[in-house]
């Protein structure tokens, strides 16, 4: 495979290219809802009518208003149809006569839509996630073939570096330093690995961009392969996503038959193979050291670091551990340049984050914003508020790692360390809206059962830590603790926090830390005065 | 090698470049506790009772697994780390049912131990009273699963001192148990050589010789000595 | 000079605690001098008192009398004193804990039913029996305690180092192997 070949699958997938596309959605949400039927009824719909020249029926991944699907875009006229049926979806074929369909339509000049800026969503439901032609036709493998042919690797990380990209799992670190770090490690061995663990609750932005453009992460894990000299790669994907599971194979598969994953990568001397590893259920297994260790086949519980994967990861080697987000964003960078990813963000956060909103909100879906944009306009401009017109009250971000931003605060403008110094975290992009209704002690009740469930036992204040702080929660929760019991969950979550071997434990106790800081008051109000007090002084007799 | 220096609990001390700040501290006669630690198998850094505060860093590092750097500034025994060590065997108390009174290791037991000198009187957190077994189908040793804190170390010395592979560990966070082979009772192993490793490893009184009554578990840790010497220091210690 | 009012109780524990307070021997004599036993299984005392300074409750809350004598205790006492290991870890007398929240019924069926030889029945006099707890807890999961002695029992001379504190005003300090359970 050379330039010519792939610019030459590009203009073909152009060329055969019909006048009137209607865009289905079968990512995860709109499949639930009976898109793949919405679909069928459609390519019948259009082969009764003899309209197959004029008319493609493309799948497509997200179309990002997942509360609304199935959802079904039509081009050119640039309009979304929402809650289309099998039934009634072939009368979206009116719409190719000219006329208008009896659907709903939705509004593209919502915010919702309006406010999203796609870099790592740019395919998503526009390119067929089943089909590498349509990622082509997308420009899609250049930024691979540009770098390996025109660039060498330590100038593919100095644009990563000067990017200014950093870890979309959660942590922040700099992707360009981390590479940097892997490139220089000795050794005959490397590994790219892509944690597709996703496990925090009500997190979807990695499924969806796996199930919606898997070929952005294949693409940004052979360009990350070339840059620090590695020829295997895996990708650790959570079994509970048999849909972006498939969706990868097929991915891969296609690559490999095409030659763009394989040896001599567009004749380049790279070479890059990448294997899927499944999970098995567990939450933990999305720390990187756990990960490994699963990948390796053996218990997937974490260990002490340093060493860290960048010197000896895999079977001891040096590894780079990237999240799907990541590694999407990266053949965006090489194609448009780092200045331009620079540009965009805060000035420490740059680029863009993919958020999965969900809760208390109306417009629950998937949306991608760059770094900076304030959590009032994600919530209310974008989400439209909670329903019924109720009073936001708090926005959860990082999952079970991280905390409430009150009401009062959604001012802050989100990036890495303006979520951080009020106590929350970025996370990998779970966001919760919460209104009047919901009560902030079951809310840390609710992620520190999570934790004490999926803790792996290894380390005693986790896994003897949560089941003491989970009782505590459950005691205030039902009005038998007392003030005396509040301070020895404090004192607890002081001690997990700082003593627990992995992230797991060392953020177990963030929501509970979160919501008193912010919801103090719901805690206070439910306990009940001691009973007894203990003498304070000596007995002076005898 | 290169030889580092650096003060633990502001003692200068000097150890080669690779040592342990565990290791480093032993050797100076300072005294770090451990429980997971086990002399001759590789450290995990699990129980959390070894960390020590370092100077320019606000982590707290766990000392067997962490490796000692020029000039580092450690702290093993300050206010914090010791009221850390005592919620952390708290814990493990409340965790399972830990009946010092009735058990083959009173007066020989490495957490009974690690209590008292940690100050425990009492434990403030609710005791959790799981229904665990024990298994006494094996002719020679038990395994009571009330008295196991986890801490491996039987699976270490099975895997990597005897060979044999036999002890594992099943299940997640507190449902986690150690298990022979496939979660077979211990009688039925087909790996299992007999040869009582994981009984001298065990700090507690969860594995233990059949016969042994209330206090009498005693264990020889020379013997698992005798063979990691022999093995690292090709050296035959009498 | 005024004597120190000293009560010792035994909750759900075998007394083998206070069979080591015995053990004091002749301190037990220096003892009488100092103190006032005001309530104690040793003496004649039908009703815990006011007023009381120290006592030493040996055996864990096991059923409803314990309960509601622990709570007087408590009203009436300075000083409480969680007297060996059933009373401050619940011991042997909570072990059957680990049979679920229907243990208390599985134990007396276990005892007066299945194992009974003759006339198996369960023991019922309203007012007299006290009801088994559903879980058995140590003392200060009831009530706050000021110190721990613990021990099964524990030894005499590490009851005399809390209770030669306490005649003296100070706060007991056991340290090391005073602290041993079991």
């Amino acid at each position: 495979m050379d330039l010519n070949q792939l610019l030459a699958i590009k203009e073909k997938e152009l060329a055969s290219r019909k006048p009137y596309t209607l865009r289905v959605c079968t990512a995860a949400g709109c499949l639930s809802a009976g898109s793949d039927q919405v679909k069928k009824q459609l390519e019948r719909a259009v082969a009764e009518a003899g309209l197959s020249e004029q008319v493609e029926v493309r799948c497509v991944g997200c179309l990002r208003l997942c509360c609304q699907g199935p959802l079904v875009h039509v081009d050119p006229v640039n309009e979304l149809y929402q809650k289309v049926g099998p039934e009634t979806a072939p009368a979206l074929l009116e719409r190719v006569r000219g006329g208008a369909p009896p659907l709903e339509k939705g509004d593209l000049q919502h915010p919702f839509f309006t406010r999203q800026f796609s870099i790592v969503l740019a395919n998503s439901g526009v390119v067929d996630p089943e089909r590498i032609e349509s990622y082509i036709a997308a420009d899609g493998y250049r930024a691979l073939h540009d770098a390996v042919i025109e660039m060498e690797p330590r100038e593919v990380i100095q644009a990563v570096m000067a990017s200014g990209l950093r870890g979309r799992g959660g942590a922040g670190f700099p992707t360009g330093l981390k590479w940097s770090t892997v490139a220089k490690s000795g050794g005959a061995r490397k590994y790219v690995v892509c944690n597709a663990d996703e496990g925090d609750p009500g997190a979807f932005m990695d499924r969806s961009v796996l199930e919606s453009d898997p070929h952005s992460v294949l693409e940004g894990m052979a360009i990350a392969a070339y840059a620090v000299g590695a020829e295997q790669g895996f990708i650790y994907v959570r079994a509970e996503y048999p849909l972006a599971i498939r969706r990868l194979r097929m991915a891969i598969e296609q690559a490999r038959r095409l030659g763009i994953l394989g040896s001599g990568i567009f004749g380049s001397p790279l070479n890059f193979n990448v294997e899927l590893r499944i999970g098995a259920g567990a939450f933990v297994c999305g720390e990187e050291t756990a990960l490994m260790a699963s990948i390796e086949g053996r218990r997937g519980t974490p260990r002490p670091r340093p060493p860290f994967p960048a010197e000896s990861g895999l079977w001891g080697c040096p590894t780079l551990i990237n999240n799907v987000e990541t590694f999407a964003n990266v053949p965006a960078i090489l194609r448009n340049g780092a200045e331009w990813f620079a540009s965009i963000g805060t000035e420490k956060s740059k680029g863009t984050k993919v958020f999965a909103l969900a809760g208390r909100v109306k417009n629950t879906g998937l949306i991608e914003v760059p770094m900076g944009t304030t959590l009032r306009t994600i919530v209310e401009e974008m989400g439209g508020g909670a329903p019924g017109g109720a009073r936001i009250k708090a926005v959860q971000t990082g999952g079970p790692s991280g905390g409430c931003v009150p009401a009062e605060l959604m001012d802050v403008e989100v990036d890495y360390e303006s979520l951080t110094r009020l106590g929350s975290i970025m996370g990998s992009g779970g966001m919760i809206v919460m209104d009047e209704t919901t009560d902030m002690v079951d809310v840390a009740r609710f992620f520190m059962e999570f934790c004490k469930d999926e803790s792996c036992g290894k380390c005693i204040p986790c896994r003897a830590g949560t089941v003491q702080m989970y009782g505590l929660l459950t005691k205030i929760l039902e009005g038998r603790a007392t003030a005396r019991d509040l301070a020895t969950l404090e004192e607890l979550c002081d001690m997990v926090k700082h003593t627990s071997l992995c992230g797991l434990g060392q953020t177990a106790p963030n929501p509970v830390l979160s919501t008193l800081r912010f919801f103090r008051h719901e805690y206070e109000r439910r306990l009940r005065p001691e009973r007894h007090v203990a003498s304070a002084v000596q007995p002076v007799t005898g | 090698m290169a030889a580092l220096t650096l003060t633990i609990d502001g003692k200068p001390v000097s150890a080669p470049a690779g040592t342990t700040v565990l290791e480093a501290a032993q050797d100076a006669g300072i005294r770090i506790p451990t429980l997971c630690h086990l002399e001759g198998v590789y450290d995990v850094g699990a129980c959390r009772l070894c960390l020590v505060e370092v100077a320019g860093s606000n982590k707290l590092l766990p000392a067997c697994t962490t490796q000692i750097a020029e000039g580092m500034e450690v702290w093993t025994d300050t206010d914090r780390l010791r009221k850390y060590r005592r919620m952390t065997l708290e814990l493990l108390f409340a965790e399972r049912n830990h009946v010092c009174s009735v058990c083959v290791s009173n007066g020989n037991c490495e957490l009974q131990a690690l209590a008292w000198e940690a100050g425990m009187d009492h434990v403030r957190y609710p005791y959790q009273h799981p229904q665990l077994e024990v298994d006494q189908t094996h002719p020679l040793f038990g395994m009571d699963h009330n008295r196991c804190i986890l801490c491996t170390r039987c699976v270490r010395v099975c895997w990597h001192i005897e060979g044999a592979g036999t002890k594992n560990v099943a299940g997640r966070g507190a449902d986690c148990r150690i298990i022979t082979d496939l979660n077979q009772p211990w009688g039925e192993s087909d790996s299992c050589t007999n040869c009582g490793k994981c009984v001298m490893a065990c700090p507690t009184g969860a594995l233990y010789y059949k016969g042994v009554t209330t206090g009498e578990m005693v264990r020889d840790r020379s013997k698992l000595e005798f063979i990691v010497t022999a093995r690292e220091q090709k050296q035959w210690i009498a | 000079m005024d004597r120190l009012k000293l009560a010792t109780v035994w909750l759900g524990g075998c007394s083998g605690c206070h069979m080591s307070f015995l053990d004091l021997d002749e301190f037990l004599l220096e003892l009488g001098q100092r103190v006032d036993v005001v309530y104690s299984p040793l003496v004649d005392a039908k009703e815990y008192p006011e007023g009381v300074d120290v006592c030493l409750i040996e055996g864990a809350v096991a059923n409803t009398d314990h309960l509601e004598l622990l709570e007087r205790i408590r009203r009436c006492t300075r000083v409480l004193v969680s007297f060996g290991d059933c009373a401050v870890t619940g011991n042997v007398t909570a072990m059957r804990n680990v049979l679920g929240p229907k243990n208390a019924e599985l134990v007396l069926q276990r005892a007066y039913l299945e194992c009974a030889q003759d006339n198996p029945m369960l023991p019922r006099a309203e007012g007299i029996v006290p009801a088994l707890l559903p879980k058995v807890v140590p003392v200060h999961e009831v009530v706050p305690v000021e110190h721990y002695l613990p021990g099964c029992p524990p030894p005499a001379d590490r009851i005399r180092a809390v209770l030669e504190a306490l005649l003296e005003g100070r706060a007991p300090a056991l340290e090391g192997p005073q602290l041993k359970f079991g």
